[in-house]
């Protein structure tokens, strides 16, 4: 390699298959323009679906008139929210977000749609939709919102503000504390979340020194390239079809089936190619609009999200505001640590605010911890899930601080880290022991990495940060069918973002003991497979790899009873070994070996087609830690700060395709990077958002960033056959604080509010000079 | 609006098209030819993804007029490779694992091709000048730099296929 920089394994492996770098399966269709995704797609017929959204953050919809759309020539479906209506047991919050009902919520929220035949006739057919709307009073910040006198979004959402009064009175200070009356009150409060244990008043009396900021973060997108884009085609006797780019074409078949009122059995769903999703696609929002148009206007409808429409009316995640505390003895242990995270979820319930509060300490082993957390809604597009939802932010505020506590004790930044890590039997300060994991070695590969020994120069500073995330596991149900000729042919249920079809084949062939080449992996559509949950939670190379593994293992028993009964002799005789059944046993007779051609080839006469299964409830996906270092040069004339290198070590259990696990560790680097840096949800006084594009809301690009090192740990999860732990998430849960803790070492002033733009920069060093002087 | 007639080289075939004046290049390759290879990520040329050539120079299809095209030879994804043989690039993407999604691949190939024969011994800092302009959520751009400058490093030494 040819580049400054490297990118290593630590642990080696006796596998044969996993944990080598095969050019992926679907990697010719991608680099040839072949491959389909979400709008690649078209039908017979189709229509083109477009949605008229609301230029108010907040306002009452008095009257919707679509009769002059309706009449233009060429306009073959309008709705509106009455044409999607409540069906018991649908999820409302989901339904209104899809297509606004009495009020909008926020600037971009859907409150009409029609199906044109082409883009021209539709965009007509919006201007012509007319609509009488109250404007309303608004709230976007998430402090604001949760003041007893904000303008209320939900009537039915209700707070108590006594009920935490004493420890997180902040929100209900100043002219109205005192005259609240006591008992619930309508409020934009929608939870209150608490974990911990021990008693923090006690820690903190112990502490020889204690830490305490507040922090504020800005909601960010998650910026995948391809925009939200789906075809419906619902016909006439019932039966639908849908393509579409999401991260789980099962949960969006039940969750449209509940809006619409379809029978599950009667929407299939497929998915397509997904352009980046990151938690972005996990939910729903074209998809049952499009399905009503089609089922209107009784043709294929496609809808595609322009960049405008994603940047306003999909999920960004949560701005965050945040108040941190951490007191520790001289040498470093840490005797307490608090938390107060207030996250807003945009217009409905549901932010991360929970996995916030349970991630905010989980790399410490902590006595006496407290957290509470507030889900708070506001006048913003629903957040949704963004890689390691919550985590990012509270482990901003906690590792700004874990960081100061070194300076202030004088002690390195990984030692510190090093005294205190969460390792095996550690109690998690969110309630779970931890089993085996990687925390301890993440940290001092980092300290050994040539990265750390750099010596920094003027204006340059370097940031350290440890991040956790859980990894989830869930239902899953996988087949692996014998082909023909003795090929396989996989089918998995979980879309494919970042190249697991890569290690789905991978494992199999692991299993089989035959070449990667010779196992294909599909993802199978709805009406194909059993339930599959979405691919999301870093849970895909998890728990589709565990069913791929024991689907391939039924696979391998029915395959040596097909041995046993070619060759007369019981089936415990019989053993898979190097690719074939091989006779077992001092008894089993002498017999050349057969493979899985000849096993094939012999099918028809030994009982048919030759299939494995497997279904599972998965459990036991290992938590990941992660530990970043990166070093800053930040420029005192213009506040523009310059990345000047990047390390990520990450605990991947096993990697089964070590460059895609590289290229997640890089990827999330790099989120992160823009996060603190530059990205953030720009609102102005009116409400509306006012960066909705690329231009503006401006992601890292490669001349922005430098390689991004690497080291993969491999401490392998006892729930996995193969040691597999979940790598997507980790990766973004340091780079906020890692990035802030340099920028800081390099300002001399702790950043406690992203992104650290150059503005804010120069601010806060022009503060410190005024300071200085004074 | 009535339509236009145009007569344009994709790819090095004729291909006449007809399309609303208002309609882009890029709606015209992907909804009127069927070749979807380009993506629109953004349709307001800010991240590179429905990127192709226009007499060698290298465009945001979503900000050139299908009318615009007209008597001009077009270069996209679909054209890259000759038949089954890839190109360098193609191929070192695959080898290097530069895609995750894939949805930026066909335009940073469009790119990173345009820049090779421009300048066929790019430095890391010249690659990733010329392809800031290509926006990818996934990667981090590491492993797509270290793509382009291997399969820099091998065409300079004259393998067309360097796989
Ligand atoms: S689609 Fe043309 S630059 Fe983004
Ligand atoms: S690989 Fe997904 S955007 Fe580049």
């Amino acid at each position: 390699m040819p580049l400054d920089s490297e990118n290593k394994t630590i642990v080696p492996t006796e596998f044969k298959t996993v944990g080598t770098r095969p050019v992926r399966p679907d990697g010719m269709d991608k680099v040839t323009g072949r491959a389909r995704f979400g709008a690649d797609m078209s039908a017979p017929g189709m229509l083109v679906g477009a949605i008229l959204r609301s230029p108010h953050a907040h306002a009452r919809i008095r009257k919707i008139d679509t009769s002059k759309a309706e009449a233009l020539a060429g306009v073959k479906a309008v709705i509106t929210s009455k044409d999607l209506k409540a069906q018991p047991g649908c999820d409302m919050d989901i339904l209104v977000n899809v297509m606004a009902r009495g009020k909008a919520l926020y600037d971009g929220h859907a409150v009409a749609a029609v199906a044109a035949v082409d883009m021209s006739v539709a965009r007509k057919a919006l201007k012509l939709i007319e609509i009488d709307y109250k404007v309303l009073p608004h709230v976007t910040d998430v402090d604001e919102a949760m003041k007893p006198d904000a303008p209320v979004l939900h009537k039915h959402i209700e707070h108590d503000y006594h009920q935490d009064m004493l420890e997180t009175a902040d929100h209900v200070k100043g002219k109205n504390e005192k005259t609240l009356p006591p008992g619930k009150r309508p409020s934009n409060i929608a939870g209150r979340y608490q974990f911990g244990h021990g008693d923090p008043k006690k820690g903190f009396r112990e502490a020889d020194v204690i830490v305490e900021h507040e922090f504020k973060t800005e909601a960010t997108h998650q910026g995948y390239i391809e925009p939200h884009a789906c075809l419906a085609n619902v016909s006439s006797d019932g039966w639908a079809e849908l393509w579409v780019c999401t991260q789980g074409h099962f949960m969006v078949r039940d969750t449209c089936a509940s809006l619409l009122g379809l029978d599950v059995s009667r929407l299939r769903v497929t998915a397509s190619e997904i352009g980046g999703g990151f938690g972005g696609k996990t939910t729903v929002f074209i998809e049952p609009v499009a399905l009503a148009l089609s089922r209107k206007a009784g043709r294929p409808v496609k809808v595609v999200m322009s960049r405008d429409e994603v940047f306003r009316a999909t999920g960004p995640t949560s701005s965050a505001s945040m108040k941190v505390r951490i007191g520790a003895k001289r040498d470093g242990t840490f005797t307490a640590a608090e938390a107060i995270l207030k996250y807003q979820g945009g217009a409905f319930p549901g932010s991360p605010v929970e996995m916030g509060a349970m991630t905010a300490f989980a790399c410490y082993d902590l006595k006496d911890v407290k957290i509470v957390g507030y889900d708070v809604v506001t006048n913003r597009p629903k957040q949704a899930a963004y890689r390691a939802p919550g985590a990012p932010m509270s482990a901003f505020a906690v590792e700004g601080c874990v960081g100061e506590l070194a300076e202030k004790l004088g002690m390195d930044a990984i030692d510190i880290r090093l005294k205190n890590a969460a390792k095996e039997g550690t109690v998690s300060s969110y309630g779970p022991t931890f089993g085996p994991v990687g925390l301890v070695e993440t940290l001092e590969a980092a300290k050994k990495h040539k990265n750390y020994k750099v010596k920094l120069g003027k204006n340059q500073g370097r940031g350290v940060a440890s991040g956790f995330w859980f990894n989830f596991a869930g239902q899953t149900c996988t087949t692996i069918n014998l082909n023909i000729d003795g090929t396989l042919g996989l089918a998995v249920g979980t879309p494919d973002i970042g190249g697991s079809r890569a290690s789905m084949c991978l494992m199999a062939a692991e299993e089989l003991g035959i070449p990667y080449d010779q196992v294909r992996t599909i993802i199978a559509d709805t009406s194909s497979l059993g339930y599959n949950d979405v691919t999301d939670g870093s849970r895909v190379t998890f728990a589709s790899g565990l069913a791929t593994i024991y689907a391939t293992r039924d696979l391998k028993a029915k395959l040596c009873a097909r041995a046993a009964t070619i060759w007369g002799i019981p089936e415990e005789a019989v053993d898979w070994e190097n690719g074939a059944a091989r006779p077992a046993g001092a008894n089993a007779g002498n017999f050349d070996p057969l493979t899985l051609a000849d096993l094939a080839e012999q099918a028809a006469a030994t009982g048919g087609p030759v299939a494995g299964h497997y279904e599972v409830n998965a459990d036991g996906a290992g938590p990941s830690f992660a530990t970043h270092v990166v070093d800053v040069e930040v420029d005192p004339e213009t506040g523009a700060t310059e990345v000047l290198r990047y390390l990520v070590v990450q605990d991947a259990g096993k990697a089964v395709h070590p460059s895609y696990v590289e290229g997640q560790f890089q990827g999330g680097a790099v989120q992160g990077i823009g996060w603190v840096l530059n990205e953030e949800y720009i609102y102005g006084e009116d409400g509306r958002l006012q960066n909705p594009g690329f231009l503006d809301y401006r992601i890292p690009v490669c001349s922005d960033v430098p390689m991004i090192d690497t080291v993969i740990v491999e401490v392998p999860n006892p729930g996995h056959p193969y040691g597999v732990r979940g790598v997507g998430e980790t990766s973004i849960v340091p780079p906020l604080a890692a990035v802030a803790n340099a920028v800081s070492a390099a300002m001399g002033v702790r950043a406690t509010t992203l992104p650290m733009s150059p503005p804010k920069i120069l601010a806060a060093l022009n503060n410190k000079m005024r300071q200085a002087a004074d | 609006m009535s339509s236009v007639h145009v007569s344009t080289m994709i790819n090095g075939d004729e291909v006449d098209f007809v399309c609303r004046p208002d309609e882009s290049l890029l709606d015209v390759l992907r909804d009127r030819l069927g070749m979807t290879g380009s993506k629109e990520g953004c349709g307001t040329g800010d991240c590179g993804a429905c990127s192709v050539t226009l007499d060698g120079r290298l465009v945001c299809s979503c900000l050139v007029l299908g009318a615009e095209a007209g008597g001009h030879e077009i270069e996209t994804i679909e054209g890259m490779a000759d038949g089954e043989d890839l190109h360098p690039l193609q191929q070192k993407f695959l080898d290097h694992a530069a895609l995750q999604c894939g949805i930026c691949t066909p335009g940073f190939l469009i790119a990173a091709k345009n820049l090779l024969e421009n300048n066929p011994n790019p430095t890391e800092t010249e690659v990733r000048y010329w392809l800031a302009g290509n926006l990818c959520r996934c990667t981090g751009y590491d492993k797509i730099v270290r793509a382009v400058m291997d399969a820099a490093k091998d065409m300079r030494k004259g393998h067309r296929n360097a796989a």
